[in-house]
């Protein structure tokens, strides 16, 4: 084995499911990670996963191939995810299982023991592995406990509940350290680092009401946005077709109860009409997400067939037995039953779509680097993998496998770090006239292009100068005293993205949308704040949040306005159709300092592996 | 139009670790389906109290809103619970919120529960593999046994049990049934089985499963209805059996 790099430090940003498998493999191959989370990794969003991961076991005797698994998640994501980084995907995706089983993951298993599968949307095979119907809690666990292990040997430095607020560059405009904030005292500080991973998570409060965590904001993403770092699809946000509306949130109903037998329906002239299995005879209820969430918006809105004329449609589980029902989807009827008072083993539930996954984030290249050297992304705040569309179940899968990506490049690169320290130290010896050994002074011939690519250490006064830019705004924002509450702005701002930005998109709706949210970014100036202390000020951190949310919503909100076409997870009416000629590309936005929206351009990416063919999903 | 009918909190709040707690009072207009979690939101909103005071919004602590993630564990009109799955309607109004003081105080309802996970430590809760690299394919597993490791891998910390317990607290340096019963679930994994002395001899230590006074309150307290007193009473039994086979080794 090559020598281990020694003082290496790696900042991570996040503790979910991507964070810690990163975090993982920087510790086994040597290096030492500052971790940073809002919360004790263990109480990331990842656990909210309930239905299951995919990978290619075939346990089932149904012939199963990787193959097929990257099919499926190409055709799912309506061909515009890099095909190369996919394949890559789906062949991990086996010994990432066989990773978690060893790692101690009680995975739901046969009667003869070994890891059941079930099945999932836009898959005609048994693909998914699945703890019960708690398979994120079970998965971000078993990494939890492993980075303990790593955290007992003294390798892994938790930052918990600490902000990250935002990177700072040398001059070489190299990501060097990082500045974040004691979320309790208070305190700013800022990090010399070798390189920093961004493993944020989704953007999902953006709309306001979503599946997703109170923590799961996308303000880290809009953050490094604005410094330079591009967001890839932004507009492709999936809209899962079953969730319990709520007033506080939308909780998830797991496709897996689809999986597992249940059947969407509404009343038509006085009779169940099981609208997906009518219309999809090849996947039922089982069609991916977009065209589910789609057929349900139009029954409810424009055909106008709700349940007693609301936005909703039933999901019924009531004629599969009790104790099926129980063994496989436990945990989340019992949730049903606790907010709903009504228990799924008996009556039908009653759903509608919900904001769920953002496929779009950060772009990164196949190995997670940014377009900002030294900053790497991995997980749902990354763009890769999903295309237009992602499919059930494979987002644990592709959280999982970036960090065994990124976690060994940020190595490389920490490894390069370590040897131009090196180098510098030698030529500092040869400047004072100390002999070195040909091989040091053949090595340093190298020297100029590892400066170049580098750049120096952050100094003291570089450090300093960041921690106090930051600080100053903070300071700015504890003492606002305007007129608006933060919080009401939020739900304003996720009323407009969610009326406007999610099913079904219209282009003059979508630039009143846009010219909207301009409204809210002014009025953000005038908030005013009830809390002006120094003591864990959720408050005061919310408006520094709610700024990068603003900024990131404009660039959705403009991406989805510029593609005219309709493709996954984006539709719009007036382009019904895909057009690959002018749209099988991936949207870039870019941050225009000047006028703080997003400037958006299209890129080629590799789809050489599976040409590209209609979407149809075998619609009669 | 009907009168908006309102719901009361009395919420007691806490400046600082070492600031002298207080209780404010403030209204919420009620919704079907209204959860405690929910309405700290609507104070967030607009923190005025009953008597018309503008005051700093509620500190606390919610990730998931949907019992998973064990963040808004609170103490509700007496008893420790998630904030975020405590409905309106099944609680007694006023409704008194105050934050878990089994642990140190943050701020208002914000508690520290550092101290749980660092027994997660104590009780070295993993599995010890060797790396996430490929080795070897798993283990098969008794499904029996894998459904039990599933209930326990429930635990969520969220302290409700820490809380309820009699014996966890300053006076004492008991660690906690959440802490003790997740050495139960590496003892019954077929490669965490290797490092079952190890975690049992933590056990036997100051503070571990000795501290417990079999009182049962953790037991009805956790909210993931894990049978921590059924794991802890199997656990204190392998403990007695490998305290013999010490003095024998011995
Ligand atoms: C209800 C629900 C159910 C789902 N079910 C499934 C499923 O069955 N199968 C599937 O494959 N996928 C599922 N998904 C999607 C999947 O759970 C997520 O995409 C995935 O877990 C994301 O993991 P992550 O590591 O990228 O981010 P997360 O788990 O969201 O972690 C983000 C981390 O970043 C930290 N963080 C964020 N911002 C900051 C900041 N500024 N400073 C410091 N720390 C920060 C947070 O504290 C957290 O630790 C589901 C999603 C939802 C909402
Ligand atoms: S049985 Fe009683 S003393 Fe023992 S852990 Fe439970 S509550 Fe505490
Ligand atoms: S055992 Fe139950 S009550 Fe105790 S921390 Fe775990 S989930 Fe909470
Ligand atoms: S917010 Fe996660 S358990 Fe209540």
């Amino acid at each position: 084995m090559a020598k281990a790099a020694t003082n290496v430090r790696i900042a991570v940003i996040g503790g979910g499911i991507s964070g810690l498998m990163a975090t993982l493999k920087i510790c086994e191959a040597g290096g030492e990670v500052d971790l940073f989370s809002y919360c004790p990794p263990k109480r990331s969003h990842s656990l909210c996963a309930q239905g299951g991961m995919n990978a290619c076991m075939d346990t089932k005797g149904e012939g199963d191939t990787t193959y097929t698994h990257f099919d499926d998640t190409v055709y799912g994501g309506d061909f515009l995810a890099d095909q190369v980084a996919v394949k890559g995907m789906c062949e991990a995706a086996p010994g990432i299982v066989e990773m978690f089983d060893r790692m101690g993951v009680p995975f739901t298993r046969t009667a003869e023991g070994v890891l059941d599968l079930r099945n999932f949307g836009g898959q005609k095979k048994k693909r998914t592995v699945f703890a019960g119907s708690t398979t994120g809690q079970q998965l971000l666990y078993a990494l939890d406990e492993q980075v303990r292990k790593w955290e007992t040997k003294g390798k892994v430095h938790p930052y918990i509940f600490w902000e990250f607020i935002k990177i700072i560059k040398n001059k070489n405009g190299v990501c060097r350290g990082m500045v974040a904030q004691n979320m309790n005292s208070m305190e700013i500080k800022a990090f010399r680092e070798d390189c920093v991973i961004l493993a944020t998570g989704g953007p999902g409060q953006i709309f306001g009401l979503c599946t997703a965590s109170t923590i799961c904001n996308g303000s880290a993403v809009g953050a490094v946005y604005q410094q330079g770092a591009r967001i890839g699809n932004p507009e492709f946000i999936q809209i899962h077709p079953t969730a319990i509306p709520g007033t506080d949130k939308n909780r998830l109903m797991s496709e897996a109860c689809r999986g597992e037998g249940g059947r969407i329906w509404v009343y038509k002239d006085g009779k169940p009409w099981y609208f997906l299995e009518e219309k999809y005879p090849d996947y039922g209820n089982l069609v991916p997400r977009d065209i589910a969430s789609r057929e349900i918006y139009d029954v409810c809105v424009n055909q106008g067939l709700g349940v007693d004329g609301e936005n909703k449609v039933y999901l019924d589980l009531s004629h599969i037995p009790a104790d099926y029902l129980e063994k496989k989807l436990g945990g989340i009827l019992e949730m049903y039953s606790e907010f709903m008072g009504q228990d799924p083993r008996k009556v039908p539930m009653l759903i509608y779509p919900s904001v769920h996954y953002s496929m779009g984030g950060i772009w990164v290249d196949r190995e997670h680097n940014t377009n900002i050297p030294g900053l790497m992304a991995s997980g749902e705040c990354d763009y890769q993998y999903h295309g237009a569309n992602r499919l059930g179940a494979n987002s644990l899968l592709s959280a999982a496998y970036s960090g065994t990506v990124v976690g060994p490049v940020s190595m490389a690169w920490a490894g390069k770090c370590a040897k131009l320290k090196e180098l510098e130290e030698w030529k500092a010896k040869k400047d004072h006239g100390e002999s070195l050994m040909p091989a040091q002074e053949k090595a340093l011939e190298g020297i100029d292009a590892l400066r170049q690519e580098l750049g120096a250490d952050l100094t003291d006064g570089e450090l300093e100068a960041a921690r106090k830019e930051c600080a100053d705004e903070f300071e700015h924002i504890i003492a606002m005293n305007g007129k608006e509450n933060a919080h009401e702005l939020h739900q304003e701002l996720g009323r407009l993205m969610n009326k406007y930005v999610t099913i079904e998109r219209v282009n003059k709706d979508l630039d009143f949308c846009f010219d909207e949210v301009k409204k809210i970014l002014a009025r953000w100036n005038d908030i005013g704040l009830t809390d002006h202390g120094h003591w864990a000020n959720q408050e005061a951190l919310f408006v520094r949040q709610l700024r990068n949310m603003i900024l990131y919503a404009l660039v959705i909100t403009k991406a989805a306005r510029m593609r005219d076409e309709s493709r996954g997870a984006h539709f719009k009416r007036e382009f019904p159709n895909r057009d690959d000629e002018h749209f099988m590309k991936i949207t870039i936005a870019d941050f225009d300092p000047k006028t703080e929206e997003p400037i958006i351009s299209y890129e080629d990416f590799d789809h050489s592996l599976i040409k590209p063919r209609a979407r149809t999903y075998g619609s009669k | 139009m009907a009168e908006q009918k309102m719901v009361t909190f009395i919420i007691e709040r806490q400046d600082g670790p070492d600031a002298k707690p207080y209780t404010e009072e403030f209204d919420v207009p009620y919704r079907p389906a209204l959860n405690v979690v929910a309405a700290l939101m609507e104070i967030q909103k607009n923190p005025v109290t009953r008597d018309g005071k503008r005051v700093a919004p509620v500190v606390w602590e919610c990730n998931c809103l949907e019992k998973v993630c064990g963040a808004c564990m609170m103490v509700i009109n007496g008893q420790a619970k998630q904030a975020c799955c405590a409905l309106v309607e099944d609680l007694e109004q006023p409704i008194h919120l105050a934050p878990a003081r089994t642990f140190p105080v943050i701020r208002d309802l914000l508690i520290d529960r550092t101290v749980m996970f660092e027994s997660l430590k104590k009780i070295q809760g993993w599995i010890n593999v060797d790396g996430s690299w490929k080795v070897h394919e798993a283990p098969r597993q008794n499904p029996n046994t894998a459904a039990t490791a599933y209930e326990i891998s429930h635990c969520m910390t969220c302290g409700c049990c820490m809380e309820a317990c009699p014996n966890v607290g300053p006076q004492s340096d008991f660690i906690g049934p959440a802490p003790v019963v997740q050495a139960y679930l590496f003892n019954i994994n077929p490669l965490g089985e290797y490092d079952k002395p190890k975690r049992l001899e933590a056990l036997m230590q100051k503070g571990g499963i000795t501290s417990c006074g079999n009182s049962q309150n953790c037991v009805r307290a956790c909210p993931k209805n894990i049978k921590l007193t059924t794991y802890l009473a199997q656990l204190n039994r392998d403990v007695n059996i490998q305290a013999i086979k010490n003095i024998f080794n011995n």
